[in-house]
């Protein structure tokens, strides 16, 4: 709490500028990225480590597909094929889109609301290093094993719960191992990597933003992050609470999900879901503000409705406090319930028809570049709408009674996540790459990329929903021959290779781009919002003069105007106003840079060894890790508290 | 080093000090923690299938005496909630730059904080005495989990209080950085006002 103001000498902007130019000493080594405080690096170690999780999440997917890719398949057995769907869905929802999201959010926040930095860079690096430990934790569940004597005695220890972990199923009767566990103490740790990240980003947009630029002023973009981190701060709490309660009944025999002792299973559906709807906006939202950076900036005209498109987002949040039992229908909630929350889910529907018809207005009558960002972001409309709908048939609720707990399911929440979120990240990854390293991303490998991965994702998903409505039920590890499964679910796995071949190209093209791309200038698109007005990539402290921005879409307008006769022509030469940076180097004018931190790294890993105490606590040998944890986080945050920054 | 620029970098957007508006968020989301935990204690009330209960009850011509000490829990939570006068007893010191005044009020908050918890552990005590455990019945485990996490809170609040008071006694807390002392505050009257509300849920509606 207590930072006290103490001068440090700062490098003038004409320091930081050489520095950065020689890129060699100190800036470039690894103990820089160990400390660095700097919102652009710590977007990249996101980023690349939620494609580490990425990769490894989608092994299990291939895994997943090659058993069920024939009937009565053995390649693994029942329990494995639990553990497998598990850490499926929780790395791909946990430790790969809401991470990519928060690439994003650290990349590009600050230099479109004309900042210099967050509002917290050290409670940012805080952010990135829980998210990096709690992933390990979570993934370190694999090399444990199961207790001897138990049923489940030689198995692997991930855990085997399911994603949306449900009790009693995440009891120690029917999961005795220790993985769910590091499941649950994983997931607490990537919650207080999510909400510190929340808090940063809502402070940093509410507070930081350049003069002139006003709430309405902001690109959707930036809208769609704030609403996001308030979903996040809102929304976390509630999961922290019940994977405490999950915990204290797993390791200290408390009765919150007991039913011999009064509890109720149902308690944890409930808690998850309330949790669990607004999670899904969390993973959709911030790739829809994506796609309405890129689709003006590629139709060459303003976003069609930047008044509803925003306030749909905010519709969305709000609401999507009102429909967590719509994933309940089927635990007999009752008639009553089930049509309330049938109607709220339905509601929901509007904002989110309304944002797809302003994107599809806003391509209308453009001077339309089908560049990859582009492509994808058409994508993600066509794809993202088949899940909306799909999504509209579970709203009703005998229609979902049918398909609850079948492909259908499966289909339909793959078809807005992958064909939704992933659709709109990538997008983001081909639109700022040439920001962030100066150079395009190969336009084929791009194009191979996206058609292979569309043709890929609609040979996995669409045969998905046809054995889904013919009653394959999901979880299952296999399925009998007679059941007429077989060739769409050959069809699926075959579409799932041609995933992970597209996911290959895209690894590839980033290589070979960062190496040997073709150069791109600060303003590669003809862009609209702030960071297109710098260098590319942007200097360490992004802007040596705050901009003051007069109006949406900044940079447009001071490339273009309208003539009389109402046409867009560019702007005299010369005539352009201030926002452009061409880097000049003004001796004497300091700017200040938050130092250079450790403090966040060891902060961080006092909680994993925390959560590794309570998960041995009956071991004697493990119990003085809880002591340990608590002592090495108590001295990361005095140490914190009292180290002097330039903030 | 400094620089005409450097109070433009320092003025937000709403006038809001940044860690100020980070803790008010902080705050709110609290708000979501607690209401999980409290929600989850009132679900359960009356569904323990055994004893011990927080209240004087007959089960099957059986009498079972509650656990509650109304009275006792009462006046720690009178303390708890004087501590709130003297925080901001200690806060409007330091904005006058009464540094004499903080140390005065920032350890008197910090030992009203540790008389709660002192009742607490007190009536932990007591309640296990009794049989009361996290494994006895839903009543246990909610109770103690509720209660558990208001008293970490608490615990937070106290070690705070304490580093602030260090701070103050070597001078290093002037009327500049007072805000340390009144985010220190928000945290300090936000925990009170949770058990205002647990005292009334589960304490006094029965
Ligand atoms: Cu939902």
């Amino acid at each position: 709490m207590a930072s006290i103001a103490i001068e440090r000498p700062i490098p003038t902007l004409g320091q930081a500028l050489r520095q950065m130019r020689e890129a060699g000493g100190s800036y470039q080594g690894i103990w820089s990225w160990l400390t660095t405080v700097d919102h652009k690096r710590i977007g990249v170690m996101y980023g690349a480590t939620a494609m580490f999780f990425f990769v490894v999440g989608g092994i299990e997917a291939l895994i997943i597909r090659l058993q069920l890719a024939r009937p009565e398949s053995t390649l693994v057995d029942a329990d494995q094929f639990n553990r497998l769907f598990t850490m499926h869905g929780t790395t791909m929802v946990f430790l790969v889109i809401m991470p990519l999201s928060a690439a994003f959010f650290n990349l590009v926040i600050p230099l479109m609301i004309g900042a210099r930095d967050v509002a917290f860079p050290r409670l940012n690096a805080f952010s990135y290093w829980m998210f990096l430990f709690g992933g390990m934790l979570m993934m370190a569940s694999f090399f444990t094993g199961n207790p001897a004597g138990s049923f489940l005695e030689g198995h692997l220890g991930a855990p085997d719960g399911g994603w949306f972990g449900y009790a009693p199923l995440t009891l120690n009767q029917f999961s005795p191992g220790t993985g769910i566990d590091y499941w649950a103490f994983g997931l607490l740790i990537l919650g207080i990597a999510s909400m510190a990240g929340g808090f940063n980003f809502a402070v940093t947009i509410i507070n930081m933003r350049a003069p002139g630029m006003t709430f309405f002023r902001m690109p959707v973009f930036v809208w769609m992050t704030l609403v996001t981190s308030f979903l996040i701060i809102f929304a976390m709490p509630i999961i922290t609470v019940a994977l405490f309660q999950i915990l204290f009944d797993r390791l200290f025999g408390a009765n919150f999900f007991n039913v011999g002792a009064g509890g109720t299973p149902l308690l944890w559906q409930h808690m998850f879901w309330l949790f669990g709807h607004p999670e899904v906006y969390i993973l959709i939202l911030p790739a829809m503000g994506i796609i309405s950076e890129v689709l003006p900036t590629f139709s060459k005209k303003p976003l069609f409705g930047y008044p509803f498109v925003v306030f749909s987002g905010i519709a969305i949040a709000f609401m999507s406090w009102g429909v967590w039992a719509h994933h309940m229908y089927t635990t007999g909630l009752g008639s009553v319930a089930n049509s309330a929350f049938g109607i709220s889910t339905l509601l929901i529907g509007v904002p989110t028809g309304i944002k797809v018809f302003n994107w599809l207005a806003t391509l209308w009558g453009g001077s339309i570049s089908f560049k990859t960002p582009l492509l994808f972001a058409v994508g993600f409309i066509a794809m993202f709408t088949i899940g909306g709908l799909t999504g509209v048939m579970h709203s009703i609720v005998p229609t979902d009674y049918q398909q609850q707990d079948t492909y259908f399911v499966v289909a339909h929440f793959h078809q807005v996540l992958v064909g939704g979120s992933l659709f709109g990240l990538f997008a983001g990854v081909y639109y700022w790459f040439p920001k962030f390293s100066g150079k395009f991303m190969s336009e084929k490998l791009g194009q191979l990329h996206f058609w292979t991965m569309f043709a890929g994702f609609n040979l996995t998903f669409q045969p998905m929903m046809i054995v889904g409505l013919m009653g394959m039920i999901r979880r299952t590890s296999t399925y009998e021959a007679d059941l007429g499964y077989g060739l769409w679910n050959m069809m699926s796995t075959v579409g799932a290779f041609l995933i992970a071949f597209s996911v290959f190209v895209f690894l590839v093209n980033v290589v070979v781009s960062m190496r040997s791309g073709k150069q791109a200038g600060d303003d590669p698109w003809d862009g609209r919002t702030l960071e297109w007005s710098m260098s590319s990539p942007p200097p360490v402290y992004n802007f040596a003069t705050i901009p003051e921005v007069k109006s949406l879409d900044p940079v447009w307008h001071d490339k273009y105007v309208e003539n009389e006769a109402g046409e867009t022509v560019p702007v005299v030469a010369g005539a352009a106003n201030g926002h452009k940076e061409e880097g000049h180097e003004e001796e004497g004018h300091s700017v200040h840079l938050p130092s250079p931190s450790i403090i966040p790294l060891i902060a961080s890993i006092g909680p994993p060894i925390l959560a590794a105490g309570f998960i041995y606590w009956d071991n004697p040998w493990m119990l003085p890790l809880i002591p340990v944890g608590a002592v090495i986080l108590l001295v990361g945050v005095f140490a914190w508290a009292l180290e002097p920054t330039t903030e | 080093m400094a620089h005409a620029a450097t109070v433009d970098e320092h003025a937000t957007n709403t006038g809001i000090d940044n860690r100020k508006l980070l803790m008010w968020l902080f705050l709110a989301s609290e708000c979501l923690f607690f209401g999980g935990l409290i929600g989850t204690y009132l679900l359960y009330r009356n569904s323990s299938i055994e004893g011990p209960y927080p209240t004087d009850r007959v089960i099957d011509g059986v009498a079972y005496s509650g656990l509650f000490d109304i009275p006792f829990t009462s006046i720690s939570a009178f303390v708890l909630l004087m501590s709130s006068v003297t925080m901001v007893l200690a806060l409007s010191a330091i904005q006058r730059n009464d540094r004499r005044g903080l140390q005065i009020w920032l350890a008197a908050t910090a030992l009203l904080g540790m008389t709660f918890l002192a009742g607490q552990a007190f009536e932990f005590t007591e309640f296990y005495n009794e049989g009361l455990t996290l494994n006895s019945n839903l009543f246990g485990t909610t109770f103690f989990v509720l209660t558990g996490f208001h008293g970490a809170h608490v615990s937070v609040g106290v070690l705070i209080l304490l580093s602030l008071w260090i701070m103050a006694r070597r001078g290093r807390i002037t009327s500049e950085n007072a805000l340390n002392v009144e985010l220190a505050g928000l945290y300090w009257h936000f925990v009170d006002v949770v058990w205002i509300v647990i005292f009334t849920l589960v304490y006094l509606l029965q």
